[in-house]
């Protein structure tokens, strides 16, 4: 059914389609809509679930993993401040491998006190063991958290889906809600291999000693690398249901490109028409969305710039003393394997700068002239920085 | 149903790192005897979870989980969620922490857990100090006890926070102290928590002969003259306004209490009064608010 919808609303939508059990939030801008309405849906019995209005992040984040770990399908949401306070806990939830779902909206991280988008947030936690994804769209926001669900159960890791603040939590826009039963068939209820249960007593998590540590954890790892081609195999799943196809990677006219730029979240959009613009001037250029970034998704990129010569990573965050964070995962990624590749790394549309068509095409500009506006700190160049 | 289920097998089996003397383990044994096999344990840093084994050995046979320092009430909020949705409305969430666990960095969550009043069990094992980590002052460590931080003359300047007062301003359906000195009055405590429904919270005193500094075969006497010496007084509330003692002891004053403890042998005779003036008030206050005693021994 074709519906308007906000990318919040999007995501309370998918959460009663995935009939989760238990949603256990704290609000926070501009999340709120989520919980608020989680809360009315499932007051009105419409979602048969438990609703933990907990007093903190942390809280939330501990109450998702005890119901997971009971053998619950939970969900929780929070942004920037809240994400950081549940840093323990994600830590935790990922070791404990229960595969609770989370939006994250991205936001700012104070100081100074800002609402608007900013990776930083979700990036900064990149280390905590969560699946993170990055929505491009309503439609996006909606099939992620359903696909989310069928891969964290398999793979019983948590997965963190991403929207931008405000460009996709707080913009409506039309998108086709799946019926109930086509869901029900891709996504049956959840059933925990291992569980907290009385009948089938079980010891989780004490100490352990160095050495099942360190196997306990190489294990995780791949576990967690494998997602990346779990996902993809999921979302075709998905795409023979509902005709959609959200993979890791998303390629725009990168076939012939000399010139690539690799972004994450909304600003993908009008990356892709600044790409159209850019071609019509005589210039091979295309863009690449990584949609996930952990695991980071590896084939995926090293197969869509196999041609390119010049990456352009357009980044909303940044790791000071280093520079933006996925500039950092693309080298990371491609080194050893492409050695002749120039990268050039930009910090724009932080703090809810607006990211547009006339922004971007000065930057690639620059990136092949060397001349602009965007000055340099450290290894990359930030545009929007006053003089 | 949990006699049966108590001859079936043994929850708390031998094996257990806790060291000679240590009040924590009898207040998991006592616990796990009257709650039986339809138990899940949430335990958290903190003594238990070090004492417990080292992965794969347990002492324990009920579900456990070991959880985030601050988390043991709000992770075992979540599980009573997780199994209510899923029609198990039998099976008792314990929540079982340390006194720093549960007054200091387990604070927050409990409080939020207690308000919205979630079905859990919460019961604190106090030793009065952060044992696991080598005996660090907490909230709950009392005004002249040594610690290695206290660095004001080598000892706790302030007094002791009271839990119980404050799970009672929380209008917990049920909120008691109790002791593994006192073994009866704690089983019939548990027995009654574990019929209530909604949050529960328990401030079981246990005795630390490492961090005390008391002979290990002293523990239960300890905990006994902690009673006697009303410096811990039993005691029940319901809703948090019906006050109930559990024991009347005869006036006895501190100094047997203090005597086989070396953590309070720094104390000045001041501090000494002190402590004695401020267990007398705090015994009246008490017994301003508490109905007639039963009569426990
Ligand atoms: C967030 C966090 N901070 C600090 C610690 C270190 N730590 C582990 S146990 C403990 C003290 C535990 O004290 P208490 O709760 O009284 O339990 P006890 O050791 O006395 O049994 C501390 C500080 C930790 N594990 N997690
Ligand atoms: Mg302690």
């Amino acid at each position: 059914m074709k519906k308007v919808m906000m990318g919040t609303e999007a995501a309370t939508m998918a959460v009663k389609l995935a009939r989760v059990q238990v949603v256990s939030a704290y609000p926070i801008t501009p999340q709120t809509v989520i919980v608020e309405s989680l809360a009315d849906i499932i007051g009105r019995g419409e979602l048969k679930a438990k609703y933990m209005p907990v007093e903190s992040e942390h809280t939330a984040m501990s109450s998702c993993m005890g119901a997971s770990l009971a053998g619950a399908r939970t969900f929780t949401a929070t942004s920037s401040q809240g994400l950081a306070y549940m840093h323990e806990m994600l830590h935790f939830t990922a070791g404990e491998r229960v595969p609770v779902v989370m939006v994250n909206c991205n936001r700012a991280l104070a100081p100074p006190w800002n609402l608007y988008c900013d990776h930083t947030d979700s990036l900064s936690q990149r280390d905590t063991g969560w699946i993170q994804y990055y929505c491009a769209d309503a439609q996006d926001v909606l099939d992620a958290i359903l696909i989310a669900y069928a891969v964290a159960e398999q793979a019983l890791l948590p997965v963190m889906i991403n929207l931008d603040a405000f460009y996709l939590t707080h913009t409506s826009e039309p998108l086709d809600v799946p019926d109930q039963e086509t869901v029900d068939l891709f996504l049956p209820p959840y059933h925990a291999s291992l569980k907290l249960d009385v009948n089938d007593p079980k010891t989780f998590s004490i100490v352990c000693g160095a050495d099942l540590f360190s196997s306990i954890k190489y294990k995780r790892q791949g576990d967690t690398l494998a997602v990346a081609r779990l996902w993809d195999q999921v979302a075709e799943k998905y795409n023979s249901h509902f005709n959609r196809l959200h993979k890791t990677v998303e390629a725009y006219r990168t076939e012939d490109a000399d010139l690539c730029i690799v972004s994450i979240g909304t600003a993908t959009g009008t990356i892709r028409l600044a790409v159209d613009r850019l071609r019509e001037e005589g210039l091979k250029v295309g863009s690449l969305r990584l949609a996930m970034i952990r695991p980071f998704p590896l084939e995926g990129l090293q197969r869509a710039i196999a041609k390119v010569k010049h990456v352009i990573v357009i980044d909303r965050d940044v790791s000071f003393g280093a520079e933006g964070i996925v500039a950092q995962e693309v080298k990371a990624g491609l080194f050893g394997h492409r050695g002749d590749l120039k990268v050039t790394g930009f910090v724009a549309g932080v703090g809810g700068n607006d990211v547009t068509v006339d922004t971007i095409i000065p930057l690639v500009r620059q990136a092949i002239s060397g001349y602009g506006n965007a000055v340099e700190a450290g290894m990359s160049l930030w545009a929007e920085v006053l003089p | 149903m949990s006699e049966q289920i108590r001859a079936k097998r043994e929850l708390f089996i031998p094996g257990h790192y806790g060291c000679p003397g240590c009040g924590a383990t009898v207040a998991m044994q006592q616990t796990l005897s009257v709650l039986g096999e339809d138990t899940i344990v949430v335990m958290t840093a903190g003594c238990w979870s070090s004492l417990i084994g080292i992965y794969p050995y347990t002492c324990l046979t009920v579900p456990v989980v070991s959880v985030a320092f601050g988390a043991t009430a709000s992770v075992a909020a979540g599980i009573k969620a997780g199994l209510t949705i899923q029609g198990n409305d039998h099976t008792t969430v314990l929540a079982f922490a340390g006194d720093g666990g549960t007054f200091d960095i387990g604070f927050q969550p409990l409080s939020g857990v207690v308000e919205r009043n979630d079905d859990i069990l919460f019961i604190c094992y106090d030793n009065e100090a952060y044992m696991n980590t080598g005996i660090q002052r907490s909230s709950a460590t009392p005004a002249g006890a040594w610690t290695t931080t206290t660095p004001d003359s080598a000892r706790k300047g302030q007094r002791k926070k009271n839990m119980v007062e404050i799970m009672a301003a929380h209008r917990i359906p049920y909120a008691a102290t109790a002791s593994i000195g006192a073994p009866e009055d704690l089983k019939e405590k548990l027995e009654k928590a574990k019929n209530i429904k909604g949050s529960r919270f328990i401030h079981l005193f246990a005795s630390c002969p490492t961090g005390w500094r008391h002979a290990t075969e002293l523990s239960i006497e300890v905990a006994r003259q902690a009673i006697k010496s009303r410096v811990f007084p039993l005691y029940e509330v319901f809703g948090g306004d019906t006050w109930q003692l559990s024991s009347m002891p005869e006036k006895e004053g501190v100094d047997a209490y203090l005597k086989h403890q070396g953590r309070f042998k720094k104390m000045s005779v001041e501090e000494r009064d002190r402590m004695q003036m401020r267990v007398d008030d705090d015994w009246q206050r008490l017994i301003n608010r508490c109905q007639a005693p039963r009569a426990v021994g």
